[in-house]
């Protein structure tokens, strides 16, 4: 599991082949010219013997190769710190672009049930976690692979059975850490869990600060949350006790074999098997030879959180795309007759929602949708915009089933406007250019107009420049309904889907927008989903849809006289006491 | 990042000894070298004897035990403090942000709260631990080096000075030159949030509008933005380790040419470059574990910066007073007075609501319409003090609401909100909001009453089902009734209905207002609606438009005197309608 999360990872660092094989030139250059200043600098101190007898020119000499491999190191070094960063900044960017581009060819189901938070919290955090992680793996890595061939090499010209006892032996703390680190990997995994569960309480608590404050909640808040970080605060404690583990005792292993050496060359020596000279050169070898492996435990815990970070990531990306459109023709000249045959529909396979259901939608017919809650009005919603498939039975749109229609032609013909309305950061020109391009100042104006919108537009500081921000702060729930009719009205579209549209709205306005969506919907198919059944009435058919099923349809009058659910619905609203 | 060590308290035991054990490890490690010559010069050289070489070996396993105990003290102590540390500013941040009025949460928003909550105060946490861990190490070694260079050659000293301080100005200039930039990349790292949290929410509409490629375009572009911005600050702070690596090695140059000049005139030794050379050597490591903690310390400083910003902000409304106060109120005390309240958001702007001024007694329906934008939820938030009027006076039971401490004001009421949010736990947590209490028969009642008891009562576990952050398990009919549920148990004295109705069906709500109207006589109730049907028989009317009181009176009264109120009737139902 942990590894499969590497391995998906790597092939990704195909595309930066030139530059990870200029980053590893560096690092040759770097590391092996890092050693050579030592020996340079001995050299060096070998010319200056005593008292008068300092061979200044030879000094010099050596200085200037000094000089010169000093400035292959520094650049090389830059070059190499550089060029690593960059390819992770590149491959944190690729990342990030096809998870963000799994949001909009994934079932709709997928952003439906799954919490929005955790989601951007993959493609920020998760995403840097993977850069910082792959970061430290390159730079570990090729400045390991580099220093431990150099070390060895060296070490196997002066004594080569201590050299492939050394070269055997280091390795074992890096078993020893990642022991440890199979120990502390479900400490890591249970703290990020609670991390989770923090933040989530954190954003009902403080995200529903009115009500908390509404029920004199904050105490039994406080409660529940110092509950959660207690919590945290024992398994991050062991969490972090237990990731530090991995580099001391790499360290000690290493100091260990460090002994080892030191003693048995020293025994060597004595022997006769080896020079003073010899076994001094050699220790300093060996330091440096477990050097990279002790600096691999330090980055440890960054490793295993870029690891964790990618397998998060991956999840997301092998989500199923939707099924590919059969055509990508556009439809021309939609005229708008929908008909639905023998549809049935389930979100779970368990609660079958909407069963049986066959509706025939001449062109320009004007359907209602009433109901009581969750009977499944929004649900036809979803299906007549193929946002979720029918699983028997089929919808045709003027007479082409929408499956072999592509799924931007079948939306194209149609207009849109839900109770959540959605508008993005930007100005509100903008906005309301979101369906339609090429509509120009005067067509987005005239439409704004008919949409009751101009006139609180025209009072905001900028008009139509004004800057909305995030999730539309800065207007009314009804104020962004508005806009989002005004959008829709400038698509043209050849039917209408109203969901709820108005629901915001009050009625004064209401009434006003419905007069200029009777004008944009004559003679085209519009399906109108309403609780205020004053603002229905007009409609050719009313479906009366309950639990999943159409109990009655008809128009107003008809459906009055046939003194049933929706006569005791109407009826109600003027029910007192 | 200092004015969050007020956290540290309780741990000035771990604060101290984790530093000293680290430095105990690292004055071991030094001793490494030390034993090692002593195996080459005493056991080679002098004593020829394996014994000798074996015992030096056991020394050396010691010490690498000791220090092996002394580090995993050392990160004990580190990963005691930082989490404690971490925890108490989680706790503090937590209380703080709950003392916090709407306006002040308003201006930081949720994300950046709970950004300040975790990833902040993870950083500060992680370079507590980091401090601990090697602070003292580093310095050590360097000011010790610096102490055995002099005392070797305090002329040959000088050039160790220079390069110390030539090292420290290139860190100056790379973190001035490279911190504006890391706020950069964090400011476009959040146009990436922001436009994933966009095309999450809008997910419908986007493919509605088959934007899928303009959404595409946009994230490449902030993408390619933020990899070109981090590219930048990758190319100031990768210049870091080889800047120091040049200092030193030119010194080290500095050091053998100066150090031959000695030698040649006779003022020191061979030995004495070679030792010169090694303290220099040290150094550098050192400076590079300094570097990098500067690093880190700057990312965390500016995380203590925003979580101190939150500390810093002062809640607009305050309590205060923290006492209960003794009520006597006589039958015809109002029970909530306003007296030519007026209020807006910020100071710059217009009156969101002005020279309002009405009565409600004990008991009443107070039904409240008006526009999108009139000021109807405005005008409830300051009942129970979510803002403070700006002028004139809101009155409960005859007291000034800022009288009161807000427990004692707050827990009269029952709220339902326009948005229903529902808090996971299970339906009793949740019924249990008001009094925690609350037994599960007035629970039930509450359900009964708010027309939610017939679908809890089918779900398999009733009151101990399951309710998911916010509800979503629900449909919005039926969050809306658990939520009015929620806000009836135990009997509020003041029950406020902000727009609670609009995901219910008429026949729903109107078997719910007629169960409210039956048990819940002594309850004074604020309806505010869209709806002129729900509040017809209310006892008092307010009118709002444009954040003015339109009129005020009952149903006939103003339907014959209120042109606003008129309207509203008219657009919704018909004359006759109006009249049953």
């Amino acid at each position: 599991m942990r590894s499969s999360a590497v391995k998906k990872l790597l092939p990704r660092l195909k595309s930066h082949t030139g530059l990870l094989i200029l980053a590893m030139l560096s690092a040759v250059i770097s590391i092996s010219l890092t050693l050579l200043i030592p020996v340079l600098v001995g050299r060096a101190i070998d010319n200056i013997i005593a008292e008068g007898q300092v061979y200044f020119e030879a000094v010099a000499q050596i200085i200037i190769y000094i000089a010169a491999a000093v400035i292959g190191v520094t650049s090389c070094q830059w070059l190499m710190n550089f060029l690593v960063n960059l390819i992770s900044f590149r491959l944190v960017r690729d990342l990030r672009r096809d998870v963000f581009r799994k949001f909009n060819t994934v079932p709709l189901s997928a952003i439906d049930t799954n919490p929005h938070g955790d989601l951007i919290s993959r493609v920020i955090n998760d995403v840097d976690a993977v850069g910082d992680g792959l970061t430290q793996l390159i730079l570990q890595l090729f400045s390991g692979v580099v220093t431990i061939v150099g070390t060895l090499g060296f070490m196997l010209a002066i004594d080569w059975r201590i050299a492939i006892a050394v070269f055997l032996l280091t390795p074992m703390s890096l078993f020893l850490a990642a022991f440890i680190g199979r120990l502390t990997h479900r400490r890591f995994t249970e703290q990020q869990i609670l991390q989770g569960e923090i933040s989530s309480f954190v954003e009902e608590h403080v995200g529903n600060q009115r009500l908390v404050k509404a029920f004199s909640f904050e105490h039994r808040a406080f409660e529940g949350f110092d509950k959660y970080n207690d919590e945290l605060q024992t398994v991050g404690f062991k969490a972090q006790f237990a990731g530090a583990l991995a580099n001391p005792s790499t360290r000690f292993v290493n100091a260990l074999v460090y002994a080892a050496v030191g003693v048995f060359g020293a025994i060597t020596v004595i022997t006769g098997g080896l020079s003073i000279g010899g076994l001094s050169c050699f220790l300093t070898y060996a330091n440096q030879y477990t050097k990279p492996f002790n600096e691999v435990t330090g980055v440890l815990t960054q490793l295993s959180t870029g690891i964790a970070a990618a397998e998060r990531i991956f999840e997301v990306l092998e989500w199923a795309d939707e099924t590919p459109d059969k055509s990508s023709t556009p439809l021309e000249n939609c005229k708008g007759s929908v008909k639905i045959e023998d549809v049935s529909f389930s979100y779970v396979p368990e609660k079958p929602l909407i069963k049986h259901f066959s509706l025939d939608v001449p062109s320009g017919c004007h359907v209602a949708i009433v109901g009581p809650t969750g009977c499944g009005k929004t649900t036809l919603i979803n299906l007549l915009m193929r946002f979720y498939e029918v699983n028997e039975g089929r919808i045709l749109l003027d007479g082409t089933d929408i499956r072999d229609l592509s799924r931007d032609a079948l939306r194209r013909c149609y207009g849109m406007v839900l109770q959540d309305s959605w508008l993005f950061c930007g100005t509100i020109m903008e906005n309301l250019r979101y369906g339609n391009e090429n509509a120009t100042d005067d067509e987005v104006i005239a439409a704004a107009k008919s949409a009751h919108a101009h006139s609180f537009i025209k009072r905001m500081p900028n008009g139509y420049d004004t800057e909305i921000s995030e999730g539309g702060g800065n207007l009314s729930q009804g104020q962004k309904q508005l806009l989002c009719i005004a959008r829709a009205m400038l698509t043209n579209p050849s039917v209408l889907i109203l969901d709820e549209a108005t629901s915001s709205i009050d009625t004064l306005t209401e009434i006003r927008v419905q007069k200029a969506f009777a004008k944009m919907m004559k003679g085209r198919t519009s399906f109108v989903v309403a609780h205020r059944l004053s603002t229905i009435k007009e409609s050719d058919v009313i479906l009366v849809m309950k639990d999943g099923n159409i109990i009655e349809q008809g128009n107003h009058e008809e459906l009055l006289k046939k003194g049933g659910f929706y006569h005791t619905l109407y009826h109600s609203q003027f029910e007192n006491k | 990042m200092l004015k969050l060590r007020r956290f540290l308290k309780g741990y000035t035991k771990e604060v101290i000894i984790g530093p000293l054990c680290k430095l105990f490890e690292a004055i071991l490690e030094l001793l490494v070298p030390l034993v090692m010559a002593n195996i080459i010069d005493v056991g080679i050289n002098e004593m020829h004897s394996v014994n000798y070489v074996l015992r030096m070996g056991g020394v050396l396993v010691l010490l690498a035990a000791t220090g092996l105990t002394s580090a995993l003290f050392c990160q004990y102590f580190a990963s005691k403090a930082s989490q404690g540390a971490g925890t108490a500013i989680r706790r503090a941040l937590f209380r703080h942000i709950n003392s916090l009025s709407h306006a002040e949460l308003d201006r930081f928003g949720t994300p950046s709260l709970i950004t300040r909550m975790t990833n902040d105060t993870n950083q500060v946490q992680q370079s507590i631990a980091m401090c601990i861990r090697l602070l003292t190490r580093a310095p050590f070694i360097i000011i010790g080096s610096l102490i055995m260079a002099v005392s070797i050659n305090a002329q040959l000293a000088w050039i160790f000075f220079g390069a110390a301080v030539l090292i420290a100005l290139t860190l100056y200039f790379v973190m001035n030159r490279s911190v504006p930039l890391y706020a950069a990349v964090q400011k476009k790292l959040d146009k990436i949030g922001l436009i994933s949290r966009e095309n999450l929410s809008g997910n419908r509409v986007i493919r509605a509008f088959s934007k899928q490629n303009t959404e595409k375009e946009r994230i490449d572009a902030a993408t390619e933005d933020l990899t070109r911005t981090s590219a930048r600050v990758s190319m100031l702070s990768a210049l870091l380790s080889p800047v120091t690596y040049l200092v030193t090695d030119c010194a080290i140059i500095a050091i053998v040419w100066f150090g031959a000049v000695n030698v040649n005139a006779g003022g020191m030794k061979t030995g004495d470059i070679v030792a010169l050379v090694s303290y220099m050597t040290q150094i550098l490591l050192a400076m590079v574990v300094v570097a990098n903690l500067v690093i880190l310390m700057t990312k965390s400083g500016a995380s203590a910066k925003r979580i101190n910003e939150v500390f810093e902000t002062v809640p607009s409304v305050r309590e205060e007073y923290y006492d209960y106060m003794p009520l006597h109120p006589s039958e015809d005390t109002p029970k909530i007075e306003f007296k030519n309240v007026s209020f807006n958001y910020s100071s710059n702007g217009d009156d969101e609501l002005s020279g309002i001024s009405f009565t409600v007694k004990r008991g009443q329906t107070v039904g409240i319409i008006g526009g999108t934008g009139s000021g109807k939820s405005t005008l409830i938030s300051l009942i129970p003090r979510f803002y403070d009027a700006n002028e004139g006076e809101v009155l409960v039971d005859g007291y000034n609401v800022r009288r009161y401490c807000f427990r004692q004001l707050r827990r009269q009421f029952g709220i339902v909100p326009q948005q229903s949010v529902l808090f996971s736990g299970t339906i009793r947590d949740n019924m249990k909001w008001r009094n925690p209490e609350a037994s599960d028969g007035e629970i039930n009642r509450a359900l009964e009453i708010a027309q939610a008891a017939e679908f809890v009562n089918k779900l398999p576990r009733r009151l101990d089902s399951r309710v998911e952050q916010g509800g979503k398990n629900f449909s919005g009919g039926q969050r809306q009734r658990l939520c009015i549920a929620r806000a009836i148990v135990s009997q509020p004295e003041i029950l406020i209905l902000d727009d609670s109705f609009s995901a219910l069906d008429f026949a729903t709500d109107a078997a719910l207002r007629k169960a409210l109207a039956d048990n819940a006589k002594d309850t004074t109730v604020l309806i505010v609606t869209q709806r002129c049907s729900t509040i017809k028989n209310a006892d008092l009317i307010l009118v709002l438009s444009d954040g003015k009181l339109a009129g005020q009176g009952t149903h006939s009264e103003l339907f014959e005197n209120c042109e606003v109120y008129r309207d509203i009737c008219l657009s919704q139902l018909s004359e006759t309608e109006v009249a049953k």
